[in-house]
């Protein structure tokens, strides 16, 4: 990649963030590194990957208003986790993280364990506990 | 040992290797970030189907994280502190008192729980590196090398980045070289590190190395009948997000160990490393012209993706980066 190849498509999901270092040759035949305000393919990419999260927690919303799933399920998909990550992330086995994606055992939750929830994914206990008069946004 | 210089931020495509680059540099060592990066052998491919994050491999264009700090300190025979805590208070406490007697160090933190990331790229990564430099209004003052400017954080944020639980979790990891030396035998180094390089990317049984990248293509080319459409373009996004987005300096980090292999021409004298550079240069152009296919085939939702010409592509970037490796044979 030579100097005048690097991408500048001014990425949005760069602003505010700065430019990224990338290495390019430059008319010496030295490598430099040179700022990067993205490429298309980035956007591409970050995008399907963000659009398929977004499915997933409209989804889970759709379900936690029927009655059928918590909002631990879908305030993880807009955290970009799954259930293995966010059980890591809490110190609990995927199976006890699952089980609280039913909205008969969130209802269970001690105190302790939701406020625990609300850090993880950085929301307050009340988004989680209330989740009908926000519906779920951040 | 401890300068009193002040520090000086500096932007670099990768966390680790600048990282490192940058602590050297401020004790008065002058390594660039593709010279570290090929020292310590960062170089790999690895695909690993059963370790993933929703329902997708690992796919890595280097080596494992933490190994580069390792393989520096082993190659240049720098001493480094390194601790882990238990007690969150204490590594906050200890933290603190570097910052305020001017003590650089580096961090191991979670990006999910760095404020001044961009709130879409805060996915839970618990191995980005950063460095602490100092204190400011009761926030700490953060190079991040992967920025290029410097931004303050709040200790509650940085507790929170660096005990984020879970794969690669940081258990509060700080680090920094105990003593540098003003000058290293590079030429030895250099030599030593391709011996590791060309055992991990030509003698490596797949998923790793060379035969992971042809590995990868034919899983690529028997997904046709095996998976949906939209898992196939999940994993083709998955991969080159992998190779571009995660700061790597371009190309899935081929660009900057091309930069590494020039930077060894000029130091050994060594014709066949100019000529090694420019072909993994070439390598970095393929590895990109791969992920510009796959954006296309990403965003045609009409056809389904070629994945027989995808592998194509994929299997020439396998050919010609084990032709850079076999040209670095001959040198030992």
């Amino acid at each position: 990649m030579k100097i005048d190849e690097v991408p500048q498509d001014n990425l949005i999901h760069y602003q505010g963030a700065g430019k990224r270092a990338l290495y390019a040759i430059n008319e010496r035949g030295e490598y430099t590194t040179v700022p990067s305000s993205g490429w298309e393919v980035e956007e591409v990419v970050l995008s399907q990957a963000l659009a398929d999260y977004d499915e997933q927690a409209e989804a889970s919303r759709q379900r936690i208003l029927r009655g059928d799933s918590s909002p631990i399920e879908y305030f993880m998909y807009k955290r970009r986790m799954d259930a293995l990550v966010l059980a890591q992330a809490m110190g609990l086995f995927k199976w006890q993280v699952k089980r609280h994606f039913k909205a008969k055992a969130f209802r269970r939750l001690d105190e302790a364990l939701l406020n625990q929830y609300a850090r993880i994914l950085r929301v307050d206990v009340r988004r989680l506990t209330h989740f009908e008069q926000t519906q779920g946004e951040l | 040992m401890q300068t009193n210089r002040p520090f000086e931020h500096r932007h670099y495509g990768h966390c680790e290797t600048g990282v490192l680059s940058s602590l050297f540099k401020h004790e008065g060592l002058d390594l660039s970030e593709p010279m570290i990066f090929g020292l310590a052998s960062g170089i790999m491919f690895a695909y690993i189907p059963f370790i993933g994050m929703n329902n997708m491999p690992t796919i890595s264009y280097r080596s494992m994280p933490r190994t580069i700090i390792s393989g520096i300190q082993k190659i240049l025979h720098i001493p480094f502190v390194k601790k882990t805590y238990r007690d969150e208070k204490m590594a906050m406490e200890e933290l603190r008192t570097f910052a305020l007697s001017g003590r650089v160090v580096a961090l191991q933190t979670s990006a999910y729980w760095l404020p001044y990331f961009p709130s879409e790229m805060r996915f839970q990564f618990n191995a980005h590196n950063l460095i602490i430099f100092g204190m400011q209004n009761g926030e700490f003052q953060v190079s991040d090398p992967v920025f290029d400017h410097v931004v303050t954080i709040a200790p509650e944020d940085l507790q929170n980045a660096r005990f984020a639980k879970g794969l690669l979790a940081p258990k509060g990891f700080l680090y920094y070289p105990e003593v540098v030396p003003l000058a290293v035998d590079l030429p030895t180094a250099i030599r030593k590190s391709f011996k590791k390089t060309l055992f991990m990317m030509l003698s490596s049984p797949p998923p790793f190395g060379i035969r992971g990248i042809f590995y990868i293509a034919r899983v690529i080319e028997r997904m046709e009948q095996k998976r949906d459409q939209r898992y196939i373009r999940a994993f083709l996004g998955h991969m080159v997000r992998m190779q571009e987005e995660i700061g790597t300096g371009g190309g899935g980090f081929r660009f900057m160990y091309a930069a590494f292999l020039h930077e060894a021409s000029m130091l050994l004298s060594e014709p066949v490393l100019l000529e090694a550079s420019r072909r993994m240069t070439t390598v970095g152009d393929l590895w990109r012209q791969f992920a510009l296919a796959c954006a296309k085939a990403i965003r045609n939702k009409t056809e389904a993706p070629d994945l027989a010409m995808i592998a194509g592509l994929l299997r020439k970037c396998g050919t010609v980066e084990r032709e850079v490796y076999q040209m670095l044979r001959t040198l030992s």
